[in-house]
Parts: C-alpha cells; sequence; structure tokens
C-alpha cells in the first residue's frame, strides 16, 4: 500500500463516518458541524485527484458558504427543533431499505465493469497550472461551456434574489405572520 | 495508485447515505443536509472519471463546477423557504406542512 492510497482510505473513512453522524445525529448543530468534516474531506478527495482548484471551491463555497448558511438556518428555527423526540420519520426503515438496495445495485454495477476496478490514472499531459488555465478558458469559450456557465450565473442570480424575497419578514409584504 | 473502484465506493457509499438522509429525516433542515450530501457524492464521481478515463477533456471539471453553481442556489432558496414557513406555521417538520394537501 502506498502513501497515496493510505490518505485515501483515512479521507474515505473520515468522509463516510462524518457522513453517517449527519444523518444519525439527534441535535442538527452537531450535524451541521458533522457536515463540515464531510465536505472537508471531499475536497482532500479532490486534492488526490488533481482537481486543485475544485478543492478550493469546495473549502469556500461548500464549507465557507453552504455550511454556515445551514448552521444559521438551524439557529434560526431553534426553538421548535427541541432537540429532542425522534429524529427520524415513520418510514425510517424504509429509507434505510431503499438506501442499501440502491447501494447494493450501485455495487452490482460496479462489479459489471472490470476494467475501473485497477484502473490507474494516466499521467497528466499537462501541468497543474495548465490544467486551472484550461479550466478557466472552457467556461469561457463560445465553443466549449460558456452557455451552461452563463445560464448557471443566471440561476445563482434568481437563487439570491428569490432567497432574499423568500425569507423578507411578512410585515414589509404588508402580511400579518406570527414572527 | 489508488484504483478508479475505490473513489466509486466512497461515492456510492456517500450517496446512499445522503438517500438516507433525505428519506427517513423528519427536519427539512436535515433533508436539505441529506441533498448536499448526495450533491458531493455525484461530484466525486464526475471528477473521478475525469481524471481516470479522460483527462485531456476538461468537462468533468467544468461540470462539477455547475453542479456547485446549482447547489448553492438549491441550499439559498430551500434555506430560505425554510425560514419563511418557520415564520408562518412555526415548524420545519415537512410533515406538519400540509396547506397545500387535498
Amino acid at each position: 500500500m502506498t502513501v497515496l492510497q493510505g490518505v485515501f482510505l483515512i479521507t474515505a473513512l473520515a468522509a463516510v463516518i462524518s457522513a453517517v453522524m449527519v444523518v444519525a445525529s439527534s441535535r442538527l448543530v452537531h450535524a451541521a458541524l458533522w457536515l463540515v468534516v464531510t465536505l472537508g474531506a471531499v475536497a482532500v478527495a479532490f486534492i488526490l485527484l488533481d482537481a486543485s482548484f475544485l478543492a478550493m471551491v469546495q473549502v469556500v463555497i461548500y464549507i465557507g458558504a453552504i455550511a454556515i448558511l445551514i448552521i444559521f438556518t438551524v439557529m434560526l428555527t431553534r426553538r421548535v427543533m427541541a432537540d429532542s423526540g425522534p429524529q427520524a420519520n415513520r418510514a425510517w426503515w424504509l429509507a434505510v431499505f431503499v438506501a442499501t438496495v440502491m447501494f447494493a445495485s450501485l455495487l452490482a454495477l460496479l462489479a459489471q465493469m472490470p476494467s475501473w476496478w485497477q484502473a490507474t490514472p494516466p499521467a497528466l499531459v499537462a501541468s497543474a497550472d495548465f490544467l486551472v488555465e484550461d479550466l478557466g478558458k472552457s467556461l469561457v469559450d463560445l465553443d466549449r461551456y460558456v452557455v451552461p456557465f452563463e445560464v448557471a450565473s443566471v440561476l445563482l442570480l434568481a437563487a439570491l434574489i428569490g432567497a432574499i424575497v423568500l425569507a423578507r419578514p411578512a410585515e414589509d409584504r404588508g402580511k400579518t405572520g406570527p414572527e | 495508485m489508488i484504483p478508479l473502484s475505490w473513489y466509486l465506493l466512497l461515492a456510492a457509499a456517500l450517496f446512499c447515505i445522503g438517500l438516507y438522509g433525505v428519506l427517513g429525516r423528519r427536519n427539512a433542515v436535515a433533508i436539505l443536509m441529506g441533498i448536499e450530501l448526495m450533491l458531493n457524492a455525484v461530484n466525486i464521481n464526475l471528477v473521478a472519471f475525469w481524471r481516470y478515463l479522460t483527462p485531456e477533456l476538461i468537462a468533468g471539471q467544468a461540470f462539477a463546477i455547475i453542479v456547485f453553481a446549482v447547489a448553492a442556489s438549491e441550499a439559498a432558496v430551500g434555506l430560505a423557504l425554510i425560514i419563511s414557513i418557520y415564520r408562518q406555521r412555526s415548524t420545519v417538520i415537512p410533515e406538519e406542512i400540509d396547506l397545500m394537501k387535498w
């Protein structure tokens, strides 16, 4: 076992254990903090895959923005959270069943691809700097991904405005809501 | 070197844990966290396939960036909806939000 494999195994173990804690933890704040651990482990996996820019984006967007947003929401809705009572719904056993069946079928699909089991990464033809540069150019290149990139920008803008409108206090809209 | 299947196994495990979180948890915020886990699993798959099968095309990473953008929008709108519903109904349990049920 090489050093890289050891690093990957530790990362994967951390990711899976913290992911289980995310869905099993009864306190939502703890679940959100475990989610940060999972997201960090995924960032390490990106580094192992030579996707350094994505690892940085993962830390900045997921850990820096989305996880913090989730923690804020947990704090804002804390009163009814109560941190007690069952955190799983009535059909939780069905959810376990569906997730297990999904995992088994994914494993079965993977078993049909024997060439993937021992596949090793081909040597990168370009340097890491060139990869980041190429990624940036491909997002504004008319022949490549400029359209999905611009659509994603518009989607983000629409989501931002929508989130502001939705989360504004009800009084501002002239309605009477229980604040 | 690390075989491709290890990444796929990690992604499959994360995806199924997230699936349980979406289907089995009562709290809307916990459901959103399950969705984030599933999106992360998909991103691992995309980047792993890019690195092992088509490293000369940058498509896998570009696709992952689009997924990041969609995940950010989804989290922003979803959490705003949860806060808005909490203001109106004082609950974040989807089972109790039955205004639009028959």
